[in-house]
Order: structure tokens, then C-alpha cells, then sequence
């Protein structure tokens, strides 16, 4: 392994030859290479390295663009009209600038991810050193860092190593995000290939960061059985003093849960997070509880739950502090990347700061130092909830039908509402007194807020919701599994033959987001229904809590009724936001250690292997963020198709196939050099559907792979079949571009599907090796 | 009735839908139309007015006019369920894609539609689609014949009632020669 900045000091030493004094040697950087495995062709590739591979996946996936916006506002000869073709005055037309979009928001993402892992890896090393060992699995992880050694070519295995892996990283989110500067990149494919590399380096960034926090934090090891978790505002027990952790980074989390566990006092207080802190926390500290996702911080804080707040980075309302003043909750930000404009009170004694929290002197402080967060925030809490007594900021039942009587029937909150809900509706009955439809409401709500914003009268309709459904939320008492991390190399290997010969039909991963309009029940049936189906369904973040938010007939979650391991039938939650890239690394580790494909620095073949054998599919039915953008984008760069839910339309472009154009559906045998035509497998690599049917339909769908076993590919057949002729109630009219031989065509649906066949005039091909890289064909065409 | 899109920040900038402010103005469009080519969303079967749901009132207008009907999402399932059988059915972002293509020849094979209308799709997918189609697909019409106003399509009804929505959908059906 390479190490930097080796530094040799000896005070005094005699030797044969004569006496050494004060000899400090200093090398920059000593090559340590005992990794057998020889380097691929890309090793920590630049911006223009594997374009040739984007460029083969964006001819297949060609951008569909759905602009946001007619203008250009990002110098000053514009604003820029680009309406129908029109360029603006630097040249650009509409479709770069769509393109210039997907590369800023990926660029966000990338480097929103790798300032969290530069946070903590910059952290753990002033800790603990730079030479402490990484370990994600024991003796069951070999491949302890799939997307790294694919992409760098780098085997981090310290933490000292995961530093040279962030500089790379680094240096290639300044060189994307300079690429959309005015006058440089001018083609919208180049800046759709620049997107993919950021979402390659994002993928890296985050597996630094969970890689790191497991090694150290000691959470749960690529463990099927990490522990249950109690999740729902329900489970926690109000009488104690309350602290709620908001955002993405654990490192003040674990300062505040150790000062509890030394203090004694880990039993005596609850701390409860929201959003991938959340987690994350519960990785570190199987009793800390998961209260919600993203879109719950308004309910929670105003709610009155929380003693303290305590604030990192990535998906805070930035407005958690003005609600956390209105219930007199004090709040300490614990991130320089979101300091609230409180006063930076890092270097102040502890007490201090308790004093002038607990007094109300200040509602918040910037804390930098996760230890003295720990202790502030500990302190706080014990001295703060006597006083509060749970304050909450809602009004009564009657407060609220006299309230809405005061509203004006604008239709402004419906107008503002991004779920076009019926707000107008509810506020109308209300008034008289009826409050079942704003009790509907509480299911479908996404918490933003932004009807208030529009209301003239200033109705605060959310805290009517929130009233109305209180009893409900009070009820909420679920369970999440903690996040396992990493997939075993033992797994892989049982399940690596079923995946790639596609008698596992797939694997359906749910990330991202959860902006869902019904609190994610959708995400937990489609969790469910592709359980049951023996599909291995894995899932991280707000997603994975909403997986875990319902209950089937015997009253179990997911993650009750189905094993923790990656195995057919399997429910994964593999972690937060930055877990993500063990799911790219399970399909990564499927090429290496099922396959034998050698991965260092040897993207493209690996990227090819997945695209063409395994059938696995994303989706992020809620997503709403710029790193949900850059986290898709390291899946397309593999192959890997991705749906979004209906507000995913908001990304602003799409990848589509065109299934009617069979010339776009080539590849290589890699036996004989032959094209072959394998239909569209799969047909979309990003994909807006619009309802939780069409998403079960195209999953099914796009877990189909050209390298499909014949009865692998009956299997996958039959679920499309299937739950095609459920939810749109026919059979597919396009089952013919999926047949290759009558081999593949499921036994019980034979009559069917042969009929289509022959009305299509359908004719039997072969069954290839199956790649898009012409340099992998063993044989020649002569 | 108001000509300002239905989501306050669905803004277009210098090329927004005219609006279409009776009934017989859409209806003229459609006939004048060689190839019309109507997509129905999800939300066909979430709203409902005067106790019947949208994709009836779709129904009807699609048997009257005889316009090719392609549905998006699940909804194919519904409209067999109610005995219309739609041209085709894909996801609305398939048939979004398609109308760019200038090449592509229709659910039929007969040539490109030079209209496309639509209807019952969330409000914010729809728009989307229909920028799409105002910036990349410049010969090609779009209508919509929802209640709210979309500032992408080409033509689009003003922000209306339930009321004045079935009164629009029932008075299109009846001008064509199968309406009642």
C-alpha cells in the first residue's frame, strides 16, 4: 500500500561505524505495493479516462431532457432566454445547459459526500492515527473496498490510506465542477459524461466515510443479524430529558453518547435522531432510537419532543432552529458547514455554555469539538426538560376550527403544496368543525412547509396536520434494522451464480430520500412484494426507515418478517446515505469474487460485467436531493438501471432505451466477435414512473440482463408476466423482444406467451457472452 | 379562471400556452389535426366530477373523436376495465421521448402525430414533459385539456372548477360526430 509522509527521527544510535545524533529523515511518500493483484488500465481515472465507456451507455440511454427552467442565470450577460433551440450568450442551448444542471447538481452531491468523508477520516487520524486499521468484516470481508480498488486502484487498509483516496477525489470534484464554468464544456453528452464521473467519484467519497465510521465506531460488521431497532416517535419515553440529532453525521452523536455512557446516565436519557444521523446513531449505540426521515423534522421539532437539537450537515431544514426557538428547545449546531449564525463557543468552558443555553441567554451555539457537543448537550438536556415540560407548539382542536374560519379560499397552500394536496378542502371542513380530511392529510404530508409560506392569512396548517394527528404519530412504534454495512464475501459467493444466471431474479435496491406523499407505505409494499418473490431487496437512509414504518397481518415489520442477510428474500438495510456504496459492492464483488474479474482500476470491464449480467435495479421513489442525483450517477456509470418516483421527474433529464429501435440493442458475443441483438435488457438506465404499479412493472422489467440462463431468464419472465397482467391488466405486448429461445418462456404461461409470439412473427436468436467492449472478445471475426 | 400556472413556481419565460377560453377553440385544434394523439395519466382515475370519474369522461371523448389514446402508468389496466381498449400504452417519459423524435411514426406506424394532448397527469410531471416538448420538439402542438393552467403546452385552459371541467370535457365530446 502506498503511505504518505513517512517520517524517520532517531535521537541517538551507535553503530559499528560510529555514533548517529539527531538523524530525522523525511520521505514524502513510500510505495508499499503487496497487493498481488496486477493494476487494471484506469486507475484513479480523470475526467476523461472511461469517456469512451460513458459515451457507449449514453448512445444506448439517450438524455431525454424535461427542463426546469427556459433561462440561464449564471453570469451576468444573462439572464439568457434558451427557449426552443435559442442559444444564450456564451453559446450554450438548452440541452448543455439541461446537461450543465445534472454536472452541478452531481458535483453538489460528490462533494457533499466527500466533505463528510473528509470530516471524518480527518477526525478518526487525529484521533487515532493514521496507521489505525480499517475493518468492515473480519475474516468474511476480504474485498474490504469494492468501489475503491475498482476506481482508484488503490486497497485502503488504514485510515491513513483513506486520506490518499480523498485527495484523488478532491482533486477531481474541482476539475467537474470547473467544467461548468461559463465558455468551457460545450456538449451536452461531454457534460452528461462528466456527470457519471462525478457520481464514480461520489460512490468512492461515501464508501470512505462508512468504511472509516465502521472500522472505528465499531458498528455493525457486514453483520445479517445487526439488531433491531426501535423506531416512531412512540418508542420514546417522554419522561426523560430528550436529545434529537438532525442530519448526516454521526462524530457529535458519539461525543454526546459517550459523555452519557460515562456519566452513567445512557438509560436515564433518550437520544433520537432523524435522518441518516439517525441511523447512523443507532450503529454506534443499539438504544438510541430512528424517530424519522428527512421530512419529519418539522413535525418533530414542533412538536415539542426535543429538549435539545443538535444539528450536523446534509438535509437540515434550515429553519430547524427558528422552530427549535419556538418550543423553547435550545439548539447547538455541531458542523462548520452549518453554523446558523450562532457564536463559535468551541473554545469555552462547558459549563458556560450550559449556563447560557439552559437561561435562554442564546437559543444556539456553534460547538466544533464533538466532545464538548457530548457534554453541552447532555448537560442541557437534564437541565432544560423540567423547564420545558415537552412544550409543544400546537394549537387546541378548537384553537384550530376557529383559526379556519379565518381562511380566505385562495387555494394558495393547494397551489404551493409540491403534492398538490387538498388542503383547501380540509381547512374548509375544519372550520366546521369536521377534521377527518385534515387527519387524511397526516398520511400524505411531506412536512415542507410550504403552504404556510403561501397562506395569506398565515394559517399554520402544517401544526393543524400535525394536531390532528397526534394520536397517530404518538402510535408510531416500528422497528428498523441497523444498518449492516458491507455484504459478506461468503454471501457473494453463495448467491453469485443464482444472480448472474438469473435464477435470483434480481436485486431491488430502495435509497434515497423520503419524500414520499403516503409516509412511505408505497416504498413498503414494493419492499414487500419483491421480498416475497425471492428477489434480494436492500435498502439504506430514509428509505430503509420507511421500509421498516409498517406492519404486515401478524403485525411484524420488514424486517421482522424477512432475514437480514444478502441472500434470495433478504431485506438489507446496509445503512445511511454513505452505506450506499456497499450496494454497488455487492454487484462489484460479483464480478470479482463469482466471476474472477479483476478489479483493480478496471472499471470499464467491471462496469460492462454488471451492465450485461447483473440484474439489479435502483429505486428512489422519494428523492428530492442533489446527492440522490450523484448517488444515481454512480449507478448509471455502472450500468445500473435507476427508477425515481414521480417528483424524480424533477432531476430534469432522463436515460431512456428506445425498445423499438432494435439497432440499439447490439452487443458482443465475446466467444465469436459476432453482434448479436438481445432486445432491451435492460431498457431504461433512469427512469421517472409515475405510480407504485408502474414501478413494481418496471423493476421486474429492468432486472432482465442479455446473459440470462434460459432459466433464468423463464423466472424473470414470469415475475414481468405476472405482475403485468396485475396491475394493467394484459399480458406484455413486448414479451417477444425478451424471448430468445422457447426455453425461456414460463412453463405455466406457454399458450400466452406463444401467441404473442406468433403474432409478432418472433424468431429465435442465441444466448451471447454478452459485452459492449470490443477488446473483450476472446475470438476475432475473421 | 386565471391564466397563471396552477403550482405558483411552474414559471415559463418567454413562450407560454395561450389560453384556450371556450370549448370550441380545443375542438377546432383537434379536428384541424391530421394525426392527434391523446395521453392520459394516473390522476384519470383520482379525480372525479359530478360523481364520475375523469377517464369516463376521457372515454367518452375519446370514442367521439376518435383521437388514439395512449395511456401512461397503470392506467391501461383501467380503461380495459371500463371496455375501451387504448392505441397503446407506455410510461408517460417513454411517450414524452418519442414526440421528440421526429422519426418516430406513432402507436400506429402511420406517421408522426402533429398534436399531442394531454391530460390527468400529476401537475409537475406533466409540465416537465411538456417543457420538454416546447424546447426539442418545436413542430409539434401541445393541449391541455386538464382544469389548470400549463404554461408549457402550446395551448392550455385556463385554472378552472370540477364544474367547468366536466362542462369543457362534455361540450368537446359533444362537437365531434360520435358525441352525444
Amino acid at each position: 500500500m502506498t503511505s504518505k509522509n513517512v517520517r524517520v527521527k532517531i535521537g541517538e544510535m551507535k553503530t559499528s561505524t560510529g555514533l548517529v545524533k539527531n538523524l530525522d529523515i523525511s520521505i514524502g511518500k513510500l510505495v508499499d505495493d503487496s497487493w498481488e493483484e496486477p493494476m487494471g488500465p484506469t486507475p484513479m481515472p480523470s475526467l476523461t479516462t472511461l469517456r469512451n465507456w460513458d459515451l457507449t451507455l449514453l448512445n444506448k440511454y439517450k438524455p431525454f431532457y424535461l427542463p426546469d427552467c427556459d433561462l440561464c442565470c449564471l453570469c451576468t450577460y444573462g439572464k439568457c432566454d434558451l427557449t426552443a433551440g435559442k442559444r444564450g450568450a456564451c453559446g450554450l442551448n438548452i440541452a448543455d445547459q439541461s446537461s450543465r444542471i445534472v454536472l452541478i447538481a452531481c458535483c453538489i452531491g460528490a462533494a457533499t459526500h466527500n466533505g463528510h468523508a473528509r470530516h471524518v477520516v480527518d477526525h478518526l487520524i487525529e484521533k487515532y492515527g493514521r496507521r489505525y486499521p480499517l475493518d468492515v468484516g473480519g475474516l468474511n470481508v476480504k474485498v474490504e473496498a469494492p468501489v475503491t480498488r475498482l476506481v482508484t486502484g488503490i486497497r485502503p487498509q488504514t485510515l491513513g490510506d483513506l486520506d490518499e483516496v480523498l485527495t484523488y477525489c478532491e482533486s477531481q470534484i474541482t476539475h467537474l465542477l470547473s467544467v461548468a464554468h461559463t465558455g468551457q464544456e460545450a456538449n451536452n453528452i461531454d457534460f452528461e459524461s462528466k456527470a457519471f464521473h462525478a457520481g464514480r467519484v461520489d460512490q468512492v467519497g461515501m464508501e470512505v466515510a462508512d468504511i472509516a465510521q465502521i472500522s472505528v465506531f465499531d458498528f455493525p460488521k457486514a453483520d445479517p443479524e445487526a439488531p433491531l431497532i426501535k423506531m416512531g416517535i412512540g418508542t420514546v419515553d417522554q419522561t426523560k430529558p430528550v436529545i434529537m440529532c438532525i442530519g448526516h453525521n454521526v462524530v457529535p452523536s458519539v461525543g454526546i453518547i459517550d459523555y452519557m455512557k460515562e456519566q452513567k446516565l445512557d438509560d436515564k436519557m433518550e437520544v433520537v435522531g432523524l435522518c441518516c444521523t439517525a441511523i447512523d446513531n443507532t450503529r454506534y449505540f443499539d438504544r438510541a432510537k430512528i424517530v424519522g426521515p428527512i421530512s419529519w423534522e418539522l413535525r418533530f421539532i414542533r412538536g415539542g419532543f426535543a429538549d435539545v437539537v443538535v444539528l450536523d450537515e446534509q438535509c437540515v431544514r434550515t429553519d430547524c432552529s427558528l422552530e427549535a426557538e419556538r418550543v423553547k428547545a435550545p439548539v447547538i449546531a455541531a458542523s462548520e458547514k452549518n453554523c446558523i449564525g450562532y457564536k463559535d463557543r468551541t473554545n469555552d468552558p462547558a459549563d458556560e455554555i450550559v449556563a447560557d443555553l439552559v437561561s435562554g441567554k442564546v437559543p444556539g451555539v456553534l460547538i466544533l469539538d464533538p466532545e464538548k457537543v457530548g457534554e453541552v448537550a447532555v448537560k442541557v438536556a437534564q437541565k432544560v426538560a423540567p423547564m420545558r415540560k415537552k412544550m409543544k407548539s400546537l394549537p387546541t382542536l378548537e384553537e384550530i376550527r376557529e383559526l379556519a374560519k379565518k381562511c380566505r379560499h385562495c387555494n394558495m397552500c393547494q397551489r404551493s403544496c409540491p403534492q398538490d394536496l387538498k388542503i383547501p378542502e380540509a381547512i374548509t371542513a375544519a372550520a366546521e368543525g369536521d377534521y377527518s380530511k385534515l387527519a387524511d392529510l397526516y398520511e400524505e404530508c411531506i412536512g415542507c412547509g410550504r403552504c404556510e409560506e403561501a397562506c395569506p392569512v398565515k394559517l399554520e396548517i402544517h401544526s393543524y396536520i400535525l394536531k390532528v394527528g397526534e394520536k397517530k404519530m404518538l402510535s408510531e412504534t416500528n422497528y428498523c434494522r441497523s444498518g449492516r454495512g458491507a455484504v459478506q464475501d461468503v454471501e457473494i459467493r453463495s448467491v453469485g451464480g443464482p444472480i448472474v444466471l438469473g435464477e435470483i431474479p434480481g436485486i431491488v435496491a430502495l435509497v434515497g430520500c423520503a419524500n414520499y406523499p403516503h409516509g412511505g407505505k408505497d416504498v413498503y409494499d414494493i419492499c414487500r412484494e419483491f421480498a416475497l418473490r425471492r428477489f434480494i431487496v436492500m435498502t439504506s437512509g430514509c428509505s430503509a426507515m420507511s421500509a421498516g414504518s409498517y406492519k404486515n397481518e401478524e403485525g411484524k415489520t420488514l424486517y421482522e418478517e424477512f432475514p437480514g442477510g444478502f441472500e434470495a428474500g433478504g431485506v438489507i438495510n446496509v445503512g445511511s446515505c454513505v452505506s450506499n456504496p456497499h450496494i454497488a459492492g455487492a454487484a462489484i464483488k460479483v464480478a470479482n469474487i463469482f466471476a474472477k474479474r479483476s478489479l483493480r482500476g478496471n472499471y470499464e470491464e467491471i462496469a460492462d460485467y454488471i451492465h450485461n449480467r447483473v440484474g439489479a435495479v435502483g429505486l428512489a421513489w422519494g428523492a428530492y436531493s442533489q446527492k440522490a442525483a450523484s448517488i444515481a450517477s454512480g449507478f448509471w456509470s455502472l450500468g445500473v438501471p435507476v427508477l425515481v418516483g414521480p417528483h424524480g421527474s424533477k432531476y430534469r433529464r432522463m436515460l431512456l432505451g428506445r425498445a423499438d429501435k432494435p439497432e440499439n440493442w447490439e452487443v458482443y458475443d465475446a466467444r465469436t466477435g459476432n453482434k448479436v441483438n438481445v432486445g432491451p435488457a435492460p431498457e431504461h438506465l433512469f427512469q421517472t414512473v409515475e405510480t407504485p404499479q408502474e414501478a413494481m412493472v418496471a423493476i421486474a422489467k429492468l432486472c432482465l440482463r442479455p446473459n440470462d440462463t434460459w432459466k433464468g431468464r423463464s423466472i424473470k419472465l414470469s415475475h414481468y408476466i405476472d405482475l403485468h397482467k396485475r396491475h394493467y391488466g394484459i399480458m406484455p405486448p413486448d414479451i417477444h423482444r425478451f424471448v430468445r429461445t422457447m426455453a425461456d418462456v414460463p412453463m405455466t404461461m406457454k399458450d400466452e406467451v406463444t401467441k404473442i409470439l406468433k403474432e409478432k412473427g418472433w424468431k429465435e436468436t442465441v444466448i451471447p457472452d454478452p459485452t459492449l467492449l470490443p477488446r473483450m472478445i476472446r475470438k476475432k471475426k475473421e | 379562471m386565471s391564466c397563471e400556472p396552477w403550482q405558483c413556481a411552474e414559471v415559463a419565460a418567454t413562450k407560454k400556452a395561450n389560453p384556450i377560453t371556450k370549448p370550441e377553440v380545443a375542438v377546432a385544434m383537434i379536428k384541424r389535426a391530421a394525426r392527434p394523439l391523446l395521453v392520459v395519466g394516473s390522476n384519470a382515475t383520482e379525480r372525479s366530477m359530478e360523481g364520475r370519474s375523469l377517464i369516463d369522461f376521457l372515454i367518452d371523448f375519446a370514442k367521439a373523436s376518435k383521437v388514439q389514446v395512449v395511456a401512461t402508468a397503470h392506467m391501461v389496466g383501467e380503461f380495459l376495465k371500463r371496455g375501451y381498449t387504448p392505441a397503446g400504452f407506455m410510461s408517460a417519459m417513454d411517450i414524452g421521448n418519442r414526440l421528440v423524435d421526429p422519426s418516430w411514426d406513432g402507436l400506429d406506424g402511420k406517421g408522426h402525430p402533429d398534436l399531442a394532448i394531454f391530460v390527468g397527469l400529476p401537475y409537475y410531471m406533466e409540465a416537465l414533459i411538456l417543457s420538454g416538448l416546447k424546447h426539442f420538439a418545436p413542430d409539434l402542438r401541445t393541449i391541455t385539456i386538464d382544469n389548470l393552467y400549463h404554461p408549457h403546452a402550446s395551448w392550455s385552459y385556463p385554472n378552472g372548477s370540477l364544474d367547468d371541467w366536466a362542462n369543457n370535457l362534455k361540450v368537446m365530446t359533444s362537437r365531434f360526430e360520435g358525441g352525444q
